[in-house]
């Protein structure tokens, strides 16, 4: 794209200002909606930086299914009034936080001024060594290949973040299904809608993780996209959320990492260290982990926005 | 092996350094394991994972001691810039070691009370062991992660693994205090993160050792040890961020609060002490050090002051720590940041070392038996804890044991950790840290012996126990008080296998 | 400016308007859209970064990218582990905990 800077300049403005908008103004709820905005321009943005992966990521996780969960959040509380927050806070505090504010803006602003030109990149170093992947894409190559552990540490801090949503639900429902039982007309657009989109969703997905071996796409962006697709499926009624102590799904919850951490292990023996692939089967080895990742990175998301069980479990 | 560049000591690459991804690779899998089976399984597999954990740690702890040098390990074969690598200097093995062996004695202290009933599965025991292991996981990627980035994902495992062991209650208060410590916690990790990426965006690298060799001071350098040191005192809660710490550690259950201000808070500390000493010790210079020391006077002070005035047994604890962690900080101004070289330097190095690790244990023990007089009792008001010393001498006995070694009163690993930093201030000249400490001490002193005289005071009317507490559980927090006390028998001199992996600046003066 | 230094200030004040909102919200689910508008800007001054970095036929240098991926996903899990707090913490003080949580949509009454 050659549009001139000053696009870019209004891009940016725009986004501080949804920003400002969204800490200033006072309704819950449109402040949410403000967010979800502000995240779809900052997706542009990404692509204006030549970012595309983080583009979709950003647009999918970042503005898409937080911007969900905000709502459900935001929409719970206009119905059930939250209790009553500490007040205000002091004067002090806030020119604190303002003083504190401001100076962070401003040494951030300086600190980007001053980055160092020629700017210190790896990026000759990873096209030196992409061919050892077997993949094109170099953002999944680093996040897969060389800095693996990274991501395998972050799936499981996933999985972590799940189990403690889960760990909120009362001792009764533990064991039981997320989300309230839907009772939806079947006649309604919402359905019709739900029942459409999903296998254009699930093909849609796979092709963002296979072609993400050499264009931008990926696990993550992938897993995403199934995520919504099953939430719209549950939220239309047409299947309901599994109960979190069905062992078959804590299978499927655990598989990515287990997989990605047997594939990492057994490098120790065929290849010399952890997560070392040897050249020749780098890319099958990716495949395989990418797979049962997505698999997992998908049901992880997808209860995550369900929330802690809600029913009790049938015994 | 396939080479991203060349690979720091690849002897010990070879050798031992595989011990280092079995240190974070265990508990993982155990957690893996233990979410997998449900049931009574979680208990089951946390408690068979430790002595492998213990294992791993020891041979980790050996490997240092014996090469003396920095144990390291090149994920995937991909050497930094590239890639990411593991590394165990001696604060990073004795941090393990210390790791393991109190989660050995936490899970068995946990074991009567997170047990599922038998056919079904509890929510409490499968979370808490799963979370335990995970807690340790964390803890592990942080002593032993080489890549700034890397730490930064450690760091939101510890958090992600804590926070729902505050809440595990389910009751309305620990929920917010829950929530108060997820926000800070996560203000903290975004700083880092923050500093994190203004390094890379000026140095091309996130790796701690070509870190150190790049960077300058210089605006990049300042901005980014600012940011980082700010969110990880947040995570550290050293005052003035220090708000969240009492209610959640005094929130949780015994075990989880024994984890908690054990261990889990040191690794921003430790994390600190990277970034301080490794990463940027150009960058950093008197006056931070000194700042940063004056917040640490304030914590002691204030978190003593405020724990005397506590009520409640287990927010006296955890006022406790807050004071504690303060002499933690202390390290800086006396351990200098700054590439000038003190004779007193190594003093000081040590005294934090043992800082962390005896009120690790004196801590968890203290934790551990005030939660036992809760259950036995029904409550935990100071006030009316006469009789309890009869009923329960073991816990009150490990209770004061714990005490002293926060005292610093001799023979503990408290008194040789603030006997070195008293030494190493008046070396310096800095005589104020000295007052700090020492009137630290005094203090501690104070509600130490509040707790004790209560409990062993003759109750107006006999005491009634709302619940039998038995003797393996109280026989183990005497052992981790015990174990506070045997640090004390540790040559009141700086430790040569502390300062494996440390600059030259900070050997001189052994 | 060059388009990559626009980005990089903008995030300069995501940065700052989010740890505003954050120190001074009263409200928690305001904290928390504060605390992803943060790390927003500390996101897009990693893409600035990224992009300054542009070399041997890539748009941008892929490492930082792929950190800001593992951040947004962190940052959703964060998300959502606070949601979920915030929700049982309004159950557990206000009415008994017998409402579920709300569904994505409401079902049509």
């Amino acid at each position: 794209m050659n549009l001139s800077p000053d696009v870019d300049g209004g891009l940016a403005v725009l986004i501080a200002g949804l920003a400002l908008w969204t800490i200033a103004v006072r309704d819950t709820f449109a402040a949410v909606i403000g967010f979800v905005a502000f995240g779809l321009v900052v997706a542009v943005a990404w692509m204006r930086l030549a970012a595309p992966d983080v583009a979709l990521t950003e647009a999918a996780i970042g503005s898409g299914i937080t911007g969900g969960l905000l709502i459900t959040a935001a929409a719970g509380r206009r119905r059930r009034p939250p209790p009553q927050p500490d007040g205000r806070p002091r004067g002090i505090v806030r020119i604190a936080a303002a003083t504190a504010s401001v100076l962070a803006a401003v040494g951030l602003g300086v600190a980007v001024l001053s980055l160092p030109t020629p700017a210190p990149t790896l990026a000759p170093n990873v096209a030196l060594h992409l061919g050892l992947t077997g993949l094109a894409n170099p953002v999944n190559a680093v996040l897969l290949g060389f800095r693996a552990v990274d991501t395998l540490l972050e799936v499981f801090v996933l999985l972590l973040a799940l189990l403690g949503v889960w760990s909120l639900a009362p001792d009764r429902f533990w064991g039981g299904r997320p989300g309230a039982a839907q009772r939806v007309d079947p006649h309604a657009m919402l359905v019709f809608v739900a029942r459409l989109l999903p296998p254009l969703g699930i093909v849609v997905g796979l092709h963002l993780l296979w072609v993400g071996a050499v264009a931008p796409g990926g696990e993550f962006q992938s897993a995403t996209v199934l995520a919504a697709v099953w939430i719209l499926a549950t939220t239309a009624g047409l299947c309901d959320w599994p109960p979190v102590g069905k062992p078959r799904l804590r299978l499927v919850l655990v598989i990515g990492t287990a997989v990605f951490l047997a594939i990492g292990l057994a490098g120790l023996v065929i290849a010399g260290a952890f997560l070392a692939y040897p050249p020749a089967y780098a890319k099958l080895l990716i495949v395989a982990i990418e797979l049962p990742l997505t698999l997992s990175i998908a049901a992880i998301l997808g209860l995550l926005v369900a929330g802690p069980p809600s029913r009790e479990p049938r015994r | 092996m396939i080479a991203g560049g060349p690979i720091v000591s690849p002897a010990a690459t070879a050798s031992h350094g595989h011990l280092l991804v079995f240190a974070i690779v265990l508990p993982v899998l155990g957690a893996l394991a233990s979410l997998l089976a449900g049931g009574r399984w979680p208990a089951r597999i946390a408690l068979s994972t430790t002595p492998f954990g213990l294992a791993v740690a020891i041979a980790i702890a050996v490997s240092v001691c014996r090469s003396g040098r920095v144990l390291d390990y090149v994920i995937g074969g991909w050497a930094p810039p590239l890639g990411i690598a593991l590394r165990a200097d001696g604060l990073s093995a004795l941090m393990v070691l210390t790791a393991a062996v109190l989660i050995i004695g936490i899970g068995l202290f946990a074991y009567a009370q997170f047990s599922a009933p038998a056919g079904t599965e509890a929510r409490g025991s499968s979370v808490f062991w799963t979370l335990l292991l995970a807690v340790w996981a964390g803890l592990n990627a942080v002593f032993l992660g080489g890549d700034l980035f890397t730490l930064f994902v450690a760091l939101e495992l510890l958090t992600f693994a804590a926070v729902p062991l505050v809440c595990l209650d389910g009751q309305a208060d620990t929920l917010a205090a829950a929530l108060r410590y997820l926000l800070f916690a996560l203000l903290g990790s975004v700083l880092y993160l923050l500093g994190t990426m203004l390094l890379y965006g000026g140095y091309g690298t996130l790796d701690i050792l070509l870190l150190a060799d790049r960077v300058r001071p210089g605006p990049i350098a300042w901005a980014a040890l600012a940011l980082m040191s700010a969110g990880l005192l947040a995570k550290a809660a050293l005052y003035p961020l220090h708000l969240w710490l009492p209610p959640a550690h005094a929130g949780a259950p015994a075990p989880a609060s024994a984890v908690l201000s054990g261990l889990v808070v040191k690794a921003p500390f430790f994390l600190m002490v990277r970034l301080w000493f490794d990463v940027m010790p150009g960058a950093a210079d008197q006056a931070a050090a000194q700042l940063l020391g004056g917040l640490a006077t304030a914590a002691i002070l204030i978190g003593s002051v405020v724990a005397l005035r506590q009520t409640r047994l287990k927010l006296l604890v955890a006022y406790s720590t807050v004071a504690q962690i303060g002499y933690l900080f202390l390290m800086f101004p006396l351990a200098g940041g700054v590439p000038a070289i003190h004779p007193w330097g190594a003093t000081a190095w040590t005294g934090g070392a043992l800082q962390a690790v005896s009120h690790a244990f004196a801590k968890a023990a203290m934790f551990m038996a005030a939660g036992l007089i809760y259950e036995a009792l029904g409550h935990d008001r100071i006030s009316d804890l006469a009789g309890i010393g009869r009923a329960l001498p073991v816990t009150v006995f490990a209770f004061g044991i714990g005490g002293a070694s926060l005292m610093g009163l001799p023979p503990s690993g408290g008194f040789v950790a603030k006997a070195l930093l008293l030494t190493a201030a008046v070396a310096a000249g800095q005589w104020w840290w000295a007052v700090v400490v020492l009137t630290g001490g005094l203090l501690a002193g104070g509600y130490v012996f509040l707790v004790l005289t209560r409990a062993l005071a003759e109750p107006q009317a006999p005491i009634k126990l709302q619940k039998r507490v038995g003797g393996g559980r109280q026989s183990i927090a005497l052992m981790l008080a015990l174990a506070a006390v045997l640090l004390g028998f540790v040559p009141l001199r700086p430790w040569a296998v502390l300062l494996i992996g440390r600059p030259a600046s900070a050997s001189a003066g052994l | 400016m060059s388009s990559e230094t626009w980005f990089g200030l903008c995030g300069a004040v995501l940065v700052g308007l989010g740890l505003f909102g954050l120190i001074t919200h009263p409200d928690a689910l305001r904290k928390l859209l504060a605390f992803n508008l943060l790390g927003g800007g500390v996101f897009l001054v990693f893409g600035t970064i990224a992009r300054r970095g542009a070399a041997a036929g890539f748009g941008g240098d892929p490492v930082p990218q792929a950190l800001v991926i593992t951040g947004i996903v962190v940052a959703f899990a964060s998300t959502a582990l606070a949601v979920a707090l915030l929700r049982r913490l309004a159950e557990a003080g206000g009415e008994p905990a017998a409402a579920a949580p709300a569904p994505l949509a409401e079902p049509p009454s």
